[in-house]
C-alpha cells in the first residue's frame, strides 16, 4: 500500500548539514499496521511526513495506493492528500471550531455540502465514541478525547491509509492503551492501513503487525515483527524484551517465537543431564502471539546437545557470552 | 428654583468661599453652553476613528496576513517581498504621527482636495494606523500553532483556504485585541490631528482650551476622549472573552 523507494532528504542549518534520510525503503502491505520506532532525531518524523510529502524527500519515490505522490504537485497532491489520514501527536485541533467543526473540516475542505456533512461527521463521532461531545470545544476535552477527535477527522475523507505522528506520545498509559485499542479495531473493520511513528517501544508491542528500527536516518532492520523476534540478533527482540546484563561463560539467551505447550526446560534436564538456571526475561503478547526470551546458565557435559535440542523444537538460541 | 444640580453644588461652594468645590460647580453650569461643541466635536472624532479604522482593517489586515506568508517557513516564502514589506511597515512605524500628518499633507489634498477638516484628518490617520496594525496582525498569526496550519496540509488544504479557515479564525481573539489598540491609538491620533486642523475633540481643545485659555473645554474633552476609549476597551475586552476558546 506504501512503497518508499532510497529517500534521502538532507537539511540545511546556518553552519552544518543534518541527514534526516539516508537512503530508507519502506513497504508497507495493505491493511497492516507498521510501526517505526526510534530516537527522536533518527529521521522517523521526516520519513513520515515524506509519505504524504509534507517533506519532499530530496531523492526518491512514495508510492500511496499505486499513485505516486512524488510525481505530484498542486491540486492532484492536495486530492491525492485527502486519501491519507493524519493523527497528530499534539492533536492539531483547531480550538475556535467545535469537536464537529473541526472533524468535518476536511470534509468542508473537500467541497462536501451541509447536510452530508452532518451525517458523515455523526457517523464518525459515534466510531470513536465521542457520539455527545459534537458541540464541546477541544479546550473541554481531556487528552484521550482529543485525540480521538484526531482520528475521527482523519477518517473523515475515508482514506485508505493512516499515518499516525506519535499519536499516544502526550497521552498516559491507560488512554494510550485506549487510543491503541481504538486504532487496531478500526483497522479491522475499515481496513485501514496504518504507518505510525513512536519512541515506545510499547506501541510496537502492542498493536505492530511489522516494524522498523530507525537511527541515524537509516533502517536498521524492518520486517514483521514475529520473524524480526526470530532473527538471531534482532534488535527488535532485545529492545522488546530487556535482559539484565548476562555475561556468563555458560549463558544463552534462549527466545520462543510462539507459545510452547511442552516443558522443554524440565526436559532439557531430565534427557541431558544439564543444570538449568534462569537469570531474567519475560513472556508477552506480541502481534497477536505469547512471545518469550530468557537469559538461562546451561551447564553440564553434554550442554551442546541440550542446545540443539532446544533449537530443533523451534526456539531460537544465542549464546550470550562472546 | 433649586431643580438643576449644578445649583445645588453652586450654593455649598458659595457658602465656603472660593475653592475647588466652585470650580467644579462653575464646570458643571457651562456644561450645557458646551454641550452643542462638544457633541460636534465627539462626532468628527467618532468619524474620522471609524472611517481610519475601516482602512486600517482594509490594508493593514492583509499586509500582515503577507508579513507571515512570506516569512521563512510561511506559506508562501518570499524573503525579498517580506524584507520590503517590512521596511516600509517600519518606516510606517517609525515616523511620530505629528510628523508623518505633515509629511502626508499633499497626498491628503491630492486625494480629498483639502488639508483641512476630518474627513481630511482620516487620510494621515489611516497611513498612521495600517502600518501599527498590521504588525498586531502579524503577531497573533504567529501564535497560531504550527502543527494545526500542518495538519491542514496533511488534509489537502489550499493555502488560501488555510489563511481563511484556520489562521484567521485561530488568531480571532488577538485580531480582536489588536483592532481595539489600534482604535485607542487612533482616537489619540485623532486629537493630534486636530492641531493642524483635522476637527474633532482634539481640535476643540486646543483652540478653545490653549489657545483662548478655556479651561472647561479642556476638561470637557478629557472626559469625552476617557469615556470614548473606555467604551472601545471594554466592548474590545468583551468581544475577546466571548470568543476565546483556548
Amino acid at each position: 500500500m506504501i512503497d518508499a523507494v532510497g529517500l534521502h532528504k538532507v537539511y540545511r542549518l546556518k553552519k552544518h548539514r543534518v541527514t534526516a534520510l539516508n537512503g530508507v525503503d519502506l513497504h508497507v502491505e495493505s491493511g497492516e499496521i507498521f510501526g517505526v520506532v526510534g530516537q527522536s532525531g533518527a529521521g522517523k518524523s521526516t520519513l513520515l511526513r515524506s509519505v504524504n510529502l509534507l517533506e519532499r524527500p530530496d531523492a526518491g519515490t512514495v508510492t500511496v495506493g499505486g499513485e505516486e505522490l512524488t510525481s505530484l504537485s498542486g491540486a492532484r497532491l492536495r486530492t491525492a492528500r485527502r486519501g491519507i489520514g493524519m493523527v497528530h501527536q499534539h492533536f492539531a485541533l483547531l480550538s475556535s471550531r467545535t469537536v464537529a467543526g473541526n472533524v468535518g473540516f476536511p470534509l468542508e475542505v473537500a467541497g462536501v455540502g451541509r447536510a452530508e456533512r452532518r451525517t458523515r461527521v455523526g457517523e464518525l463521532l459515534e466510531l470513536v465514541g465521542l457520539g455527545d461531545k459534537a458541540r464541546a470545544y477541544p479546550s473541554q476535552l481531556s487528552g484521550g478525547q482529543k485525540q480521538r477527535v484526531g482520528i475521527a477527522r482523519a477518517l473523515a475523507s475515508r482514506p485508505r491509509v493512516l499515518l499516525s505522528d506519535e499519536a499516544t506520545s502526550a497521552l498516559d498509559p491507560a488512554t494510550t492503551e485506549s487510543i491503541l485499542g481504538l486504532l487496531r479495531s478500526l483497522r479491522d473493520e475499515l481496513g485501514l492501513t496504518i504507518l505510525l511513528i513512536t519512541h515506545e517501544m510499547d506501541v510496537i508491542k502492542k498493536i505492530c503487525d511489522s516494524a522498523a528500527i530507525m537511527e541515524d536516518g537509516e533502517f536498521r532492520e524492518a520486517g514483521r515483527v514475529l520473524d524480526l523476534i526470530g532473527t538471531p540478533g534482532s534488535l527488535l527482540a532485545r529492545s522488546l524484551f530487556p535482559l539484565p546484563d548476562l555475561a556468563g561463560p555458560d549463558t544463552v539467551v534462549v527466545t520462543y517465537p510462539r507459545s510452547f505447550d511442552e516443558p522443554l526446560m524440565s526436559e532439557l534436564t531430565r534427557r541431558f543431564d544439564v543444570d538449568v538456571n534462569i537469570l531474567g526475561g519475560g513472556v508477552e503478547r506480541v502481534a497477536g502471539q505469547s512471545v518469550g526470551r530468557l537469559g538461562v546458565d546451561v551447564r553440564g557435559a553434554r550442554r551442546a546437545e541440550a542446545l540443539t535440542y532446544l533449537s530443533e523444537h523451534g526456539l531460537l538460541v544465542e549464546e550470550a557470552g562472546k | 428654583m433649586i431643580a438643576n444640580p449644578a445649583d445645588v453644588l453652586l450654593l455649598a461652594a458659595s457658602a465656603e468661599a472660593a475653592g475647588p468645590w466652585e470650580a467644579v460647580a462653575a464646570f458643571v453650569r457651562d456644561w450645557p453652553n458646551m454641550w452643542p461643541s462638544l457633541w460636534l466635536a465627539t462626532q468628527d472624532t467618532v468619524y474620522m476613528v471609524l472611517w481610519a479604522t475601516v482602512f486600517s482593517v482594509l490594508v493593514g489586515l492583509p499586509l500582515g496576513v503577507l508579513l507571515i506568508t512570506t516569512d521563512r517557513g510561511g506559506l508562501t516564502p518570499a524573503p525579498a517581498v517580506r524584507a520590503v514589506l517590512s521596511a516600509v511597515v517600519n518606516i510606517g512605524r517609525s515616523l511620530p504621527f505629528i510628523v508623518l500628518m505633515v509629511a502626508v499633507l499633499s497626498l491628503t489634498r491630492f486625494l480629498v482636495g483639502t488639508t483641512l477638516g476630518p474627513t481630511a484628518a482620516i487620510v494621515p490617520l489611516s497611513i498612521g494606523a495600517i502600518p501599527f496594525f498590521a504588525r498586531l496582525v502579524e503577531t497573533s498569526l504567529r501564535e497560531v500553532d504550527r502543527g494545526v496550519v500542518e495538519a491542514a496540509h496533511a488534509m489537502g488544504t489550499r493555502r488560501i483556504t488555510i489563511v481563511g479557515k484556520v489562521m484567521l479564525p485561530e488568531a480571532l481573539p488577538g485580531l480582536i485585541a489588536g483592532l481595539v489598540m489600534t482604535v485607542v491609538a487612533l482616537i489619540s491620533y485623532s486629537a493630534m490631528a486636530g492641531a493642524i486642523g483635522g476637527g474633532g475633540l482634539g481640535d476643540l481643545a486646543i483652540r478653545e482650551g490653549y489657545q483662548r485659555f478655556n479651561d472647561h473645554y479642556l476638561w470637557a474633552t478629557v472626559i469625552l476622549l476617557i469615556v470614548i476609549v473606555q467604551a472601545a476597551q471594554s466592548l474590545g475586552d468583551l468581544l475577546v472573552r466571548r470568543l476565546t476558546r483556548r
